[in-house]
């Protein structure tokens, strides 16, 4: 008798801690929003506005210009590093290396690495280093750009990057973003740490089957 | 209730028959491993990683037991010092930099080397304080 009622009691904490069935298979929308008031067919409507990564132009590892027209059409993840870095890089790297190999022959998504050292990261530098790391085609660009541009970007995708410290070092977080063909923030995730970029993986898959994911061009 | 006490005290009394068993070599070495682990952990694994596999090009595996012990005496200094310019492991070219550990103290030092020198597939047994404080001087 008394295993049983143990038994009903796991089961009812298990089955509280499964989510909800209620829930669709998307993935929530990050960022700021706002409401806007639109007259369509002599109605007045309200929508959502989402906040969207604004115009930008960098330089990849093969001296291509990318801007924010080159992801037109893609589903992408963004992260920031410097190649000399010597704490978290190379387990976010090591990571990414995962999420660039599930998906490196699909042409509709991208993984992009801003430099947050452009002094030292030079586009050789980063060719170098993509050829280290067995990197080549299309899917993953690592972007060059000035020091500020490169901070003003970051903060539209809600990742904190910092001057050198008193000890020369850079702070940095190690998250990766995944980004949509709207170019709306709809994850982030810890980059450091392999179960989150699994999860980040499995959202990609779902973030491609989304109606409006497969209708964007 | 009763049978998992039971149980309990003849299973401390097994761990306790094998441990009065081990040798105090084994003892030491046994310290200095699990003490190298967690150094490890803190101190190699995010660019050497969790097996030892290291990073692609990027970063050279800790898999390699004929450059470990051929350079077992300035493994030490690799270490304390840091390590730059060309290495060949496991036959395939690394050029680039590791960063020193100088805030690691000898003591660490051996048991980070003990923990690496015998976890990867290496097996090299003990690299004691001794050893590697005699290393220690002799870095080029």
């Amino acid at each position: 008798m008394k295993n049983i009622i143990c038994a009903l009691i796991v089961i009812a904490f298990y089955s509280a801690c499964k989510p909800g069935s209620g829930t669709t298979n998307t993935l929530p929308i990050l960022g700021n929003r706002e409401p806007v008031i639109k007259t369509v067919d002599g109605k007045q409507v309200t929508d959502t506005v989402y906040s969207t990564i604004p115009t930008f132009k960098f330089v990849n590892q093969y001296a291509d210009t990318i801007t924010n027209k080159s992801l037109d059409g893609k589903i992408y993840v963004a992260d920031f590093f410097f190649t000399t870095c010597p704490s978290i890089c190379p387990v976010m790297h090591r990571n990414m290396l995962n999420v660039y190999k599930e998906f490196k022959a699909d042409d509709n998504f991208r993984i992009i690495s801003h430099t947050i050292d452009p002094k030292y990261d030079t586009v050789p530098v980063l060719k170098k280093y993509a050829d280290k790391m067995g990197i080549s085609g299309n899917t993953w660009w690592l972007l060059h750009g000035t020091k500020e541009e490169t901070y003003q970007i970051a903060k539209n995708y809600l990742v904190s990057v910092q001057e050198k410290n008193p000890q020369g070092e850079y702070i940095h977080d190690g998250y990766f973003i995944l980004v949509d063909k709207q170019k709306r923030l709809r994850g982030t995730y810890d980059g450091t740490d392999p179960a989150q970029v699994t999860k980040l993986i499995a959202d990609i898959k779902t973030l491609k089957t989304e109606p409006d994911q497969v209708a964007a061009k | 209730m009763k049978l998992a006490f039971i149980t309990g005290i003849g299973l401390l009394f097994i761990v306790a028959l094998v441990a009065s068993c081990q040798s105090d070599e084994q003892v030491e070495f046994n310290r200095y491993y699990s003490g190298g682990s967690v150094l490890y952990l803190a101190h190699c694994q995010n660019c050497h990683g969790e097996k030892g596999e290291g990073l692609q090009a990027l970063i050279p595996p800790l898999t390699d037991s004929v450059f470990m012990k051929q350079n077992r005496p300035s493994l030490a200094c690799y270490i304390k010092n840091g390590l730059k310019g060309k290495l060949s492991i496991v036959g395939r070219e690394f050029e680039g930099e590791m960063p020193a550990a100088a805030d690691l103290s000898p003591i660490e030092i051996a048991k980070v080397l003990t923990y690496v020198t015998n976890s990867f597939g290496n097996k090299q047994g003990l690299i004691d304080l001794q050893q590697v404080q005699a290393d220690l001087k002799n870095c080029r």
